[in-house]
């Protein structure tokens, strides 16, 4: 047993963020995140090219590094804590995750060498409009015919979808309700009958879209995993990207209490720093017990997807790990983050101040794949029922 | 960073669990599940043998190194047998402050003297010490003691005077290190000694106290010219604050993993009333059951992050105690949410005139965790002092 990061995956961590403070500068944010694309198409090529991360827990047969989930936790924390923006949540943590737990080997081999080699980008889209995360939400509607398929339906809050080459989609038998009757598929994003449109949201940082699957036809290489029954490996899916979403949580809660211990040391009322008065030092230090009660969460999340990747015995408990660490890190973000506004006083209520942009992020994040209450009732049917 | 045990640590585990299967039988069957925070005053006398039970099976100061009795565990090691000791439902340690404080600090700044006089009894479970810190105007402020110290050279020994308040188990213990003051007219961390005391003596008297649980675990103690021998100061005189800091020090240790599995075991009492009588159904009750499952698992997360490293490599930083805040104050909600899921019933008690459930005992005693060992806002002062490097609050000059 060893809760520490060893010599290696310090340097990532200082490699990833010597890299971030370069590319990801609040001018850097705030020009990228008025754009609708979403991004800077040359940041995201020196990431893929230069630094390869998009290929770091992707096999090496596939053309990736072949490192561990703790590695990429590693990274997403520090793009979280950088307000990085860019396709690499939707790209690694949704599309390369859904390739290498449910794609055929024939998928795995097309796609994940181009997404190792920064030519290709992918997004999942899974939930409609009901707002739900689970397996409910599905309401697209896939018809087999002749080893076609037939996909039509309307998909919601999809990471990126509106710039990711491809799309993996989750949709159901029409006479099928919950867990039942879903299939998954991997398509490109300009098949004839997707429409793809751009939904501006109140947290620029990260991109969503609205998808439209109008009498979309795939054909049989594009099923991935087992037809009408996909979703215990959209489940897995899932608890992956909700821990990766936790990692860039807990990055963000790091940042809006360094941005406010900074602050707060430097401003001067009554005479001191207000750092000096116990209510805001009081604040500090439970937005310090936040962040690393957090960083617990995730850390452990990450050695639990490592597990599960690597067939370890700790891969039962993925669920659990996944709504442990993002039911805290959600309600633990959001609260760092609107107590470093209090914290930052009227300037922390500015547009100029970049607090707000990690309240927003808080936020979103907060809602991205289930909130805190989402979370903790997976963990009470696990307990209770 | 990987979660796994080796084959020789889960081997470890196996002895450990076969050992407590095999002697937590018989008279020792009774106090399964017994004597944890809020029970500390129930079964006495067979708490103590069991200590001597525990120290035969050597597994007293697994975590003292070889050359002085210990076993010389790793941390691995260490967070096994607590896991297992807890999963056992073996009994609250009556001698964990002479295992856990006296130990570690006479190990690390103790004189050849101490060590032998004092180590063998600790190991073999006989001698129960316990922490005489706090007094009447040294709660938070520790540094104000005020209890005195002076040498007589005549008779060669230390004579105390003064008075201690809160000191657990006093009653039970045979030993007590006291902090107290040998140069008269200094003021705070200066002019302190660490010392030593038999409690068998006249000059020391106990009173005890009754706590708002209606039971006895703490006490007052009264020293009127108490003897301490002239060796049994620890550290120089004066000096007696780095040891006391020391000693501070090794209260966040391993043992908080066998703490946990006990918080599990409360955790699991609440699920059972919940499903009892329904309450499991109530969403509200159900998110707070979550939280709690979800804190106690993060608590352990932590406390394997505070073992592993030096606070930079991922680990968790030691010195900006987030530790004892989060679980005092999850452990304080636990008492909350279970007389929540227990409704009327939770105000009925098990018999006239206060006997209290373990339920209502739990709920009762947990508004000490945010006090005992640090309170929370003390904490919240040293997260952010020594966390996050914030100024210190404005004291008067002393
Ligand atoms: C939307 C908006 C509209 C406003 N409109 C007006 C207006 O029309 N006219 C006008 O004159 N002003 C206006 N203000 C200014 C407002 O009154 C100040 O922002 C407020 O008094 C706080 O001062 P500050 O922003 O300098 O924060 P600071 O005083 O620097 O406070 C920063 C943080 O430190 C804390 N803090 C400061 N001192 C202490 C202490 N002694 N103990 C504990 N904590 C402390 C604060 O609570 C806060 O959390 C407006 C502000 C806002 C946000
Ligand atoms: C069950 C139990 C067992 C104990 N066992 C022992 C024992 O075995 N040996 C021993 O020596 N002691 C023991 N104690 C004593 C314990 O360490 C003290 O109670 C604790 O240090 C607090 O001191 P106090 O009670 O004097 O409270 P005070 O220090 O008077 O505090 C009162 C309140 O003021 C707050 N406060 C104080 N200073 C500050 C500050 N600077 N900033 C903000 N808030 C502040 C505190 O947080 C608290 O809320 C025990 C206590 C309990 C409850």
């Amino acid at each position: 047993m060893e809760f520490s990061f060893t010599d290696e995956q310090l340097m990532i961590r200082d490699t990833a963020q010597s890299f971030l403070s370069e590319v990801s500068t609040s001018s850097a944010i705030r020009n990228t995140m008025g754009t609708e694309h979403g991004f800077d198409d040359n940041v995201w090529q020196r990431l893929c090219t230069q630094m390869g991360w998009q290929a770091t827990h992707i096999p090496e047969e596939y053309g990736g590094f072949g490192l561990g989930y703790v590695e990429l936790v590693i990274m997403l924390e520090q793009m979280g804590q950088h307000l990085f923006c860019s396709p690499f949540f939707a790209t690694v943590c949704l599309g390369a995750n859904a390739l290498l737990v449910a794609g055929t080997e024939a998928q795995k081999q097309h796609y994940l060498p181009q997404i190792c080699n920064g030519s290709l980008t992918a997004t999942l889209a899974y939930t409609g409009s009901s707002g739900k995360w689970d397996a409910h939400s599905v309401d697209a509607v896939v018809l087999a015919k002749d080893n076609e398929y037939v996909l039509n339906g309307v998909y919601r809050y999809v990471p990126d979808g509106h710039t990711t080459d491809v799309l993996i989609v989750a949709a159901r038998n029409s006479d099928t309700s919950g867990q039942s009757g879903i299939s998954l598929f991997v398509t490109d994003a300009n098949a004839k009958g997707v429409t793809r449109e751009y939904l501006p949201t109140m947290d620029q940082t990260k991109k969503q879209a609205h998808i439209v699957f109008d009498n979309v036809v795939v054909n049989e290489h594009a099923l991935m995993g087992e037809y009408a029954n996909a979703w215990p490996l959209l489940d897995k899916i899932l608890n992956l990207a909700t821990i990766a979403t936790a990692a860039e949580q807990v990055g963000g809660s790091q940042q809006v209490l360094n941005m406010s211990v900074a602050y707060t040391k430097e401003r001067v009322q009554f005479g001191r720093a207000i750092a000096g008065f116990q209510a805001v030092k009081h604040q500090a230090a439970d937005m310090m017990l936040r962040t690393e009660v957090g960083r617990s969460a995730v850390y452990y999340a990450a050695c639990v997807a490592q597990e599960f990747f690597d067939g370890g015995s700790l891969a039962r408990e993925l669920g659990e790990a996944a709504s442990v660490a993002k039911s805290y890190c959600s309600d633990g973000y959001f609260k760092n983050a609107g107590d470093a506004i209090q914290l930052h006083g009227g300037v922390g209520f500015t547009w100029e101040y970049d607090v707000h942009l990690y309240f927003k992020r808080a936020k979103s994040s907060e809602m991205f794949l289930g909130n805190g209450a989402y979370h903790r009732e997976r963990v009470a049917k696990m307990l209770l029922d | 960073m990987k979660l796994s045990f080796s084959k020789a640590d889960e081997k470890f585990r196996e002895e450990v669990a076969q050992w407590l299967n095999d002697n937590l039988v018989e008279e020792f069957a009774q106090l399964k599940f017994r004597g944890g925070p809020g029970d500390e005053h129930m079964f006495p006398d067979e708490r103590k043998k069991w200590e001597a039970k525990l120290a035969e099976g050597g597994w007293i100061g697994i975590a003292w190194p070889k050359e002085y009795g210990g076993r010389g565990c790793s941390i691995e090691q260490q967070v096994i047998f607590n896991e297992e000791y807890a999963r056992a439902g073996a009994p609250g340690r009556v001698g964990h402050i002479g295992e856990g404080l006296t130990g570690p600090t006479l190990i690390a700044f103790g004189s050849e003297a101490q060590k032998q006089r004092y180590l063998p009894g600790i190991l073999s479970g006989n001698d129960l010490w316990c922490q005489g810190y706090s007094e009447p105007g040294a709660g938070s402020d520790l540094s104000n003691v005020r209890t005195k110290a002076v040498f007589d050279e005549a008779i060669g020994k230390w004579l105390i005077t003064g008075q201690k308040v809160w000191t657990s188990l006093a009653h039970e213990s045979d030993y007590i290190f006291v902090i107290a003051r040998t140069e008269s007219g200094t003021k705070g961390h200066k002019g302190l000694g660490f010392f030593l005391l038999n409690m068998d003596q006249p000059g020391i008297e106990v009173r005890g106290i009754k706590q708002l649980t209606g039971t006895s675990e703490f006490n007052e103690v009264f020293f009127d010219n108490a003897e301490c021998d002239a060796q049994d100061i620890v550290g120089k005189p004066g000096e007696g604050w780095a040891v006391a800091m020391g000693l501070l020090g090794f209260e966040r240790g391993v043992s908080t993993l066998g703490q946990q599995m006990q918080f599990q075991n409360e955790l699991d009492e609440v699920i059972v009333a919940a499903k009892n009588n329904g309450t499991h159904k109530d969403p509200m009750i159900r998110q707070r059951i979550a939280d709690a499952h979800i804190g106690l698992k993060i608590m352990r997360y932590n406390s394997l992050r505070m073992l592993s490293g030096n606070g930079d490599d991922g680990s968790l930083q030691k010195e900006a105690l987030i530790y004892k805040l989060f679980w005092a104050t999850w452990h304080r909600d636990l008492g909350e949410l279970a007389m929540d899921v227990l409704g009327p019933e939770a105000e009925i008690l098990s018999a006239a005139p206060y006997e209290l459930s373990r339920m209502q005992a739990l709920y009762l005693f947990v508004r000490s965790d945010t006090i005992y060992g640090g309170t929370n806002e003390i904490q919240r002062n040293i997260i952010a002092e020594r966390g996050l490097g914030m100024p210190k609050d404005i004291r008067p000059t002393l």
